[in-house]
C-alpha cells in the first residue's frame, strides 16, 4: 500500500508520464478517428496535456512564466478551434456529413 | 517592434475599411503603407534592440531586419499581382486583405522572436488567418477540404511544437533563447534525454510548417484546393517566414548539438529533395507541380541548417528570396492563364508564347530560376548553397542535391516546352492591367539582374 501511494504521489516524473500518455491518446485520436468533431476534441486533449505539463514544470522550477504560457495556449487554442468549427460548419452544409471520409476529392 | 505595430494597425485599418466605406481605395492604402513599413524596417539596420527587457520577447537584429524586409517586399508583390483576383468580386476584399496582413504580422514575429512563447504566437498568428483564407471559396468542396486539411495538420503540428517547447522548458527552466543557448553550452556533454526529445518534437512541428519530408503530404492537397493567389501566398511568404523562424531557433539555441542533429536534418533534407522532385515529375496539374516543387526547394533550404553561421543565414536569405520571387511570379501568371482557360492542367500553357509573349517570357524566366539555370538568381542561390556545404565537407548531400536539380529540370521544362512547342487555334490575348504587367516585367528583370550581380545580397549579413 505504501509503495502504491508513492507511485501515484504528485511528483514531477509522474506528471511527465501522465502528460505523455494523454498527449499520445490525443495523437492517436487525431490519426485514427473518422469523426471530425472527435478529431477536434483529440487536438484539444493534446493541447491540454501540454498545459498540465507546463504547469507542473513551472511549479518544479519555481518560476511563473510557464503558467503564463498556459494562458497563451488557452487563448490561441480557443481562437484556433473557433476557426476549425467554422470550417466544419461549412463542410457540413456542403456534404451533409462530419465524417472525414466524405472528403477525398484531392489526390493525384 | 515599430514594424510589428504598424503592420497590425494596417491590418485593423483594412478590416474596418468596409465599415467606414473606403473599400475602393484600400488597395492603394495597403500598397503605400507596406512601402512605408519597409522603409521603417530598413531604417533600423545595424541597431540591435531588445524589447521587453526582463524576459527578452523580441530581438531586432540584422537577421530579423533582412528577413522582415524580404517578407514585406513579398507581401507588396503579392498585393500588386493579386489585384486582378479581387476585381472579379468573388471574394470580400477587406476581409482578405486584413487576414493577409495579419498573417504577414505573424511572419514578422517569426523573424524576430527571442522567446519560445513568441515563436508559438508567431506561428499561430501566421497560420490561423490562412486556415480561413484556404477555405474562402465557401461552396467549392475542394476549397473546404483544403481548409480542413490545412487546419488539422496545422493544429496537429502546433501540438508537437508546444510539446517540444514544454520539454525544453522543463529541462532549462526558461523560454528565453539566450538562456537555453547558455544551457546548451554549459551542459553540451551530458544533455538529458528529455532535451533531445524536445528538439525532436520541435523539428516535427516546424517540419510540418516548412513541408519537409515526412511531413509534406498535406501541401499538394492544400495548395490544389485553395484559391490560386492564396496558394501563392502560402507557397512564398509563409514558407519564407517559417524557414526564418526555424533557422533563428536552431541558429541561436542549438548551434553545437553535434552528430545526431546533423544526421536528422541531413536525412530530412535529402529525402525531401528526392521525394519532392520525383513526385513533381509525375504531376499534370500545375498547382500540384508547384507544390511538389516547393517541397523540393524546402529540402535545399533545410540544408542551410547544417551549417549554422553568418554565411549560411545569408545563403538562406538569398535562396528564399530567389525561390519566393520566382514562385510568386509563376503563380501569378498561372492565375491569369488558368482564369481565362478555366483549367489547371499543364495544357493551358500551350501556345502561350504566340498569344502572350510577355507572360510566356516571364514564366520562362521564373521556371529557369527555379531549375537553377544561369543567368538567374536560382543558379547563384544553388551555387552559394553547394559552396557552403562543400566547405563543411557534406559531399554526399551535394551530390544528392545535384541529382535532384537534374530531375527538376525535366518538369520545369515541361512547362516551358508547352508554352513554345505547341500552337493552339483559338488562343486569345489575356487582358491584364498595366500595373500588373509592368510589375511582372520588373520581377523578371530583378530575377535576371540579381543573377548577374548577386554580390550585394550575398554580403548583406556576412559582416
Amino acid at each position: 500500500m505504501n509503495n502504491f501511494t508513492q507511485l501515484i504521489a504528485p511528483n514531477l516524473n509522474n506528471y511527465i508520464i501522465l502528460c505523455s500518455i494523454l498527449f499520445t491518446i490525443g495523437v492517436l485520436g487525431v490519426l485514427i478517428r473518422k469523426n471530425i468533431i472527435i478529431i477536434f476534441m483529440s487536438i484539444e486533449l493534446m493541447l491540454n496535456s501540454i498545459n498540465l505539463l507546463l504547469t507542473a514544470f513551472s511549479v518544479h522550477h519555481g518560476e511563473s512564466s510557464g503558467q503564463v504560457f498556459v494562458f497563451f495556449i488557452m487563448a490561441v487554442a480557443a481562437a484556433e478551434i473557433t476557426v476549425g468549427l467554422a470550417i466544419l460548419v461549412m463542410i457540413y452544409r456542403n456534404t451533409g456529413s462530419v465524417n472525414i471520409e466524405s472528403l477525398k476529392n484531392l489526390k493525384w | 517592434m515599430n514594424v510589428l505595430i504598424l503592420s497590425s494597425l494596417l491590418g485593423i485599418i483594412a478590416m474596418v475599411s468596409e465599415i467606414f466605406g473606403f473599400k475602393k481605395s484600400i488597395w492603394y492604402l495597403v500598397i503605400f503603407s507596406l512601402l512605408g513599413i519597409f522603409f521603417v524596417n530598413i531604417s533600423q539596420w545595424d541597431t540591435a534592440i531588445r524589447y521587453y527587457n526582463n524576459s527578452d520577447m523580441i530581438f531586432i537584429d540584422n537577421f530579423s531586419i533582412a528577413f522582415s524586409g524580404l517578407l514585406i517586399l513579398l507581401a507588396f508583390s503579392w498585393f500588386v499581382l493579386s489585384q486582378d483576383q479581387y476585381k472579379t468580386g468573388e471574394f470580400n476584399i477587406s476581409d482578405h486583405y486584413a487576414q493577409i496582413i495579419f498573417s504577414l504580422t505573424g511572419g514578422l514575429v517569426l523573424t524576430s522572436y527571442a522567446n519560445l512563447s513568441m515563436l508559438f504566437l508567431g506561428i499561430e498568428i501566421m497560420s490561423i488567418p490562412l486556415y480561413i483564407l484556404a477555405g474562402s471559396r465557401k461552396h467549392s468542396l475542394a476549397s473546404n477540404e483544403a481548409a480542413l486539411k490545412y487546419f488539422m495538420m496545422g493544429a496537429f503540428a502546433t501540438g508537437f511544437l508546444l510539446f517540444g517547447i514544454t520539454l525544453i522548458y522543463g529541462v532549462t527552466g526558461s523560454f528565453n533563447l539566450g538562456i537555453i543557448q547558455q544551457y546548451v553550452i554549459d551542459n553540451s556533454s551530458n544533455l538529458p534525454i528529455m532535451f533531445y526529445a524536445g528538439i525532436g518534437m520541435l523539428i516535427i512541428g516546424l517540419g510540418f510548417k516548412v513541408t519537409a519530408f515526412p511531413f509534406h503530404f498535406w501541401a499538394p492537397d492544400v495548395y490544389e484546393g485553395a484559391p490560386m493567389m492564396i496558394t501563392a501566398f502560402m507557397a512564398t511568404l509563409v514558407k519564407t517566414a517559417a524557414f526564418a523562424g526555424f533557422y533563428r531557433l536552431f541558429g541561436t539555441c542549438f548551434p553545437s548539438l553535434g552528430h545526431n542533429f546533423i544526421f536528422t536534418i541531413g536525412f530530412m533534407a535529402g529525402a525531401t529533395i528526392l521525394i519532392g522532385n520525383l513526385l513533381a515529375a509525375y504531376q499534370s496539374n500545375i498547382k500540384r507541380l508547384m507544390a511538389y516543387s516547393g517541397i523540393a526547394q524546402a529540402g535545399y533550404l533545410l540544408l542551410t541548417l547544417l551549417v549554422l553561421n553568418n554565411k549560411s543565414s545569408n545563403v538562406l536569405l538569398f535562396y528564399l528570396g530567389s525561390y519566393a520571387t520566382a514562385t510568386l511570379l509563376a503563380f501569378a501568371i498561372t492565375y491569369w492563364v488558368s482564369y481565362q482557360k478555366g483549367s489547371k492542367h499543364l495544357d493551358i500553357f500551350k501556345g502561350l508564347y504566340k498569344s502572350n509573349p510577355i507572360l510566356a517570357i516571364a514564366l520562362t524566366i521564373s521556371m529557369l530560376s527555379l531549375a537553377g539555370i544561369p543567368p538567374t538568381t536560382g543558379f547563384f542561390a544553388k551555387f552559394y548553397l553547394f559552396n557552403l556545404l562543400l566547405e563543411e565537407h557534406y559531399l554526399p548531400l551535394v551530390v544528392l542535391s545535384v541529382i535532384g536539380s537534374l530531375i527538376s529540370v525535366y518538369y520545369y521544362f515541361k512547362v516551358i516546352i508547352n508554352m513554345y512547342g505547341y500552337e493552339e487555334e483559338n488562343s486569345t490575348t489575356i487582358e491584364i492591367g498595366l500595373i500588373s504587367q509592368l510589375f511582372v516585367l520588373l520581377i523578371s528583370i530583378t530575377i535576371i539582374a540579381l543573377g548577374i550581380w548577386p554580390e550585394f545580397f550575398i554580403q548583406l549579413l556576412a559582416q
